[in-house]
């Protein structure tokens, strides 16, 4: 019988001749291009490069390094290469392929990038310390925002009023502070603010059952006429309910001594240490609580969640109101975080980046950290190089974070799947 | 997504509607203009917009800093802010018509009817904005980037206008048709990867429109736009031969791009209305399942909708590049995309109704121009005038909506309760046989 058996045809391997794997092209597509444009980086870079570590610790002076800016250049398009080159081998092979290495490319090409917008100055030095500090500071508005999306979505309500939410939270923010001369107070006006809005949101959304983009879009432009309406009434005749208040910065004793990365993480506003508290908070209750439970329940699959009991349409209400707090305090950021004065439209478009951090992270709260944070250090990285003078115009490095989201939004980053129900009212 | 975008609220998947509506076959001519006149629609329209103006004024009033000094000593002498409030309610109105329909502080007639044209004016671009969200709504998908359509318009027709010179006639179409394709080309990329890829085109639109904002502000400082000398954010003027020519002659700034906006609403009811095109894009709106199921391409349909679409907004903004401004700079698109959409809302995504919607929007932001140069007034209450518009028709269309259900709930339950009772009298006829 053994004989019969080795006789036929191995029909394993005639089937597998025709059916293969498919090749995931991301990781080798994306890391090629990151590597063409280390070479012409690398290749235009030219004399020295100053590197300044100022303020990296209080345990010694962090001075300004200077680097030959094209041996860098070549060292690190020679470290993205071979990485690549692992890449396009294993991917070929239908291996499993280390996310890690196109981690170790994109910073290559970073490197790279930042060592060719202060090549051959004298003058200017590429403020690291600041550029990390500046970079977190300007995602923390990123990090609420997307913290709100994630809560209203998940449980199915679209936000798009995200911008006015921020917006409505640096105008309360500081006219509370202004009225009782204190920036702290200012931290509780600011998420009431962005709740007030919140509450048009779900009164229209869920109530009325109007069409969620449709209500997130005239919300933001009520926002917005009416901050500006009363800047130019309230704020300009009454100029003390609109003074510059700042938050004092908060130094962590032992952890803001750490180089380079102490100063970033821990030397920051209160508001900051908020946010990281409210990703870590979030990201439990989320996904290791009951009420996240049914707060997902509900934009899954609300019609499972009323069978259950779970009362949908109140716990959406709940997760709106929580959403317009979280981007009302992110919003406070823009005045009583950065000592200015509150300015017509200054929440600029970040509640839209929010938007686009949240999507590119999957719609979880640590997703939406690290997207944030993507967006803050490049947004920080235009204000750098516009500082600096850098030989591209900044304004094309500051479309990055939106080119990004565009590519997550179209699958070139892996399935973007939302809540099934979201945007969907119920009954 | 798949219904057409609208402000009355979603009905549940399950609920049908019986028997609500008329036969539309039954009417004539004479029944279908006093529907349109006098239907329930209407009427929550009007009373919405009257709402909104009676809540911006009130809000003029409550801020106005003659009106808040009063308010102090309010119980002492009453009549002081009741004097001072009433001044500034009738001053908002005085100046809303003053500065949208008619000035009669001016010496002249042709001068006190400016305001009128300056409204229609003002209209032309926030039309076209519409009757291209108005496609795309009708197709059920949420061209909320015809802000950046609209940039990038206006960066092509500028471009051809400013870098060209050409003869009268034909210098005026090329820009034209520039901004055209340049508006047609921002929507094209969402439409290829919603078609392609199935990406959600709300969030690509959104990116867009800031992509286009800082590729306006980067193509500004280069001196291809601004000229030999010339500032960054502002280029130099188009060519003569460029610009849209004024048909109310010099007094007046009424140009050629009116007839514009007045032929594109024509063309997208042509399109909607009486195309095959049309037909199967509103197919695709209603339900893409069974669209799909009648041989309809439907993921072609919504990408030539979003081009389309674009290419509207690129048409919307060579009124600007090429009839008012003459020229490109950042602010040019000002907030002219966020308000279309509130346009297209307002004319609840027909053309016809787009149309007269940009026309009281366009009065709207003229009295509003008035009112902060006469009253001092900001001008940002325009913007909150708009919104409270949409929020309150959304608001009556839910009420009203919530009426019907419930009409409807208890005729069932009548319907019910008339069967059991048969049923129960069928029962005890057949027990007792």
């Amino acid at each position: 019988m053994s004989a019969q058996v080795e006789t036929l045809s191995n029909p394993e391997t005639d089937i597998q001749s025709d059916a293969k794997l498919a090749v995931q092209w991301r990781d080798p597509v994306v890391s090629a291009l990151m590597v063409v444009l280390t070479l012409l980086l690398a290749s235009m870079s030219k004399g020295q490069s100053n590197i300044s570590f100022r303020g990296a610790s209080t345990w010694f002076e962090g001075g300004i390094w200077t680097i030959p800016a094209a041996g860098t250049g070549w060292l690190m398009f020679g470290v993205a290469l071979v990485c690549t080159g692992i890449i396009w081998y294993r991917s070929l092979g239908r291996r499993h392929v280390s996310g890690w290495l196109l981690v170790v490319v994109g910073v290559a090409f970073v490197i790279t990038f930042l060592v060719w917008v202060v090549a051959d100055r004298t003058s200017a030095s590429l403020p690291v310390v600041s550029l990390l500090a500046g970079g977190l500071m300007f995602a923390t508005p990123l990090v609420f925002g997307a913290l709100s999306g994630v809560v209203n979505e998940r449980s199915g309500v679209i936000n798009i009023a995200i911008e006015g939410q921020l917006l409505l939270g640096a105008f309360a923010g500081v006219v509370f502070a202004s009225m009782f001369n204190n920036p702290w107070v200012g931290l509780i006006g600011a998420p009431l603010a962005g709740m007030a809005l919140g509450a048009l949101l779900a009164w229209f959304a869920i109530t009325f059952r109007t069409e969620n983009i449709v209500v997130g879009v005239v919300l933001n432009m009520l926002a917005v006429g009416f901050t500006s309406f009363l800047f130019s009434t309230l704020l300009k005749n009454s100029p003390h309910l609109n003074q510059p208040m700042k938050l004092p910065v908060i130094r962590i004793p032992f952890l803001a001594d750490i180089p380079i990365i102490g100063p970033v993480l821990f030397r920051q506003t209160i508001l900051v240490y908020l946010m990281y508290a409210a990703v870590i908070v979030m990201q439990f209750l989320l996904f290791n609580s009951r009420w996240g439970l049914r707060l997902r329940a509900s934009g899954e699959k609300p019609q499972a969640a009323d069978t259950v009991g779970i009362k949908v349409n109140r716990i959406r209400w709940h997760s709106v109101l929580l959403g317009g707090a979280l981007a009302g305090m992110g919003g406070a950021i823009f005045t009583i975080g950065q000592d200015l004065a509150f300015s017509k439209n200054m929440a600029a478009g970040n509640g839209f980046i929010a938007l686009a951090a949240m999507i590119l992270g999957r719609w979880n709260p640590t997703g939406a950290l690290a997207a944030a944070l993507l967006f803050g250090f490049a947004t920080n990285l235009g204000a750098v190089m516009q500082s600096v003078g850098a030989p591209i115009p900044a304004e094309y490095v500051l479309m990055t974070p939106y080119i990004v989201t565009i590519l997550a939004v179209a699958g070139f980053v892996g399935a973007v799947r939302p809540p099934a129900a979201e945007g969907v009212p119920y009954p | 997504m798949s219904n057409a975008a609208t402000l009355t609220p979603i009905e549940p998947p399950t609920r049908d509607v019986p028997g609500s509506e008329p036969n539309a076959q039954d009417e004539n001519w004479v029944h279908k203009l006093l529907r349109l006149f006098f239907n329930p629609s209407a009427a929550t329209v009007t009373f919405a917009i009257l709402l909104a103006l009676v809540i911006g004024a009130l809000i003029v009033v409550f801020f106005d800093p003659d009106v808040q000094a009063t308010m102090g000593y309010f119980f002492q002498r009453p009549s002081d802010f009741f004097s001072e409030a009433g001044r500034a309610f009738t001053s908002f109105f005085s100046a809303l018509v003053r500065g949208a329909i008619f000035d009669w502080n001016q010496p002249t007639f042709s001068q006190a009817i400016r305001p009128a044209t300056e409204s229609i004016v003002r209209a032309i671009p926030l039309i076209i904005g519409g009757l291209a969200i108005a496609l795309s709504f009708t197709a059920g998908l949420f061209n909320i980037g015809v802000q950046g359509q609209i940039i990038l318009g206006a960066i092509f027709g500028g471009y051809v206008g400013l870098a060209f010179d050409l003869p009268p006639f034909i210098h005026l179409l090329a820009a034209v048709f520039a901004a055209i394709v340049g508006g047609a080309i921002w929507g094209f990329i969402p439409g290829i990867l919603k078609a392609r890829l199935g990406a959600n085109e709300v969030i690509v639109t959104i990116m867009l429109n800031s992509i286009a904002l800082l590729l306006m502000q980067a193509l500004l400082s280069t001196e291809t736009f601004k000229g030999p000398g010339g500032y960054a954010g502002k280029s130099m003027s188009i060519g003569t031969n460029a610009a849209y020519p004024l048909i109310l002659g010099h007094g007046f700034r009424l140009h050629f791009g009116f007839i514009v906006a007045v032929i594109a609403s024509f063309f997208l009811w042509w399109l909607l209305d009486r195309s095959t095109f049309g037909f199967e894009l509103r197919a695709a709106g209603a339900n893409p399942r069974a669209a799909e199921t009648a041989g309809i391409n439907v993921r072609r349909t919504m990408m030539l909708t979003l081009v389309l679409s674009g290419a509207l907004a690129g048409l919307a903004a060579s009124a600007p590049v090429l009839g008012t401004e003459k020229g490109l700079s950042v602010g040019l698109a000002g907030t002219i995309g966020f308000d279309a959409i509130t346009v297209a809302l307002l004319g609840k995504s027909r053309p016809v109704g787009v149309f007269f919607a940009g026309l009281l929007f366009g009065a709207l932001n003229a009295g509003g121009a008035l009112m902060q140069s006469s009253a001092g007034i900001p001008v940002d209450i325009v913007q909150i005038t708009q919104a409270i518009i949409v929020l309150a028709i959304a608001g009556s269309e839910a009420v009203r909506w919530m009426r019907q259900r419930r009409k409807q709930d208890e005729r069932t339950v009548e319907k019910v309760d008339a069967a059991d009772s048969t049923d129960r009298s069928a029962k005890t006829n057949g027990a007792v046989a």
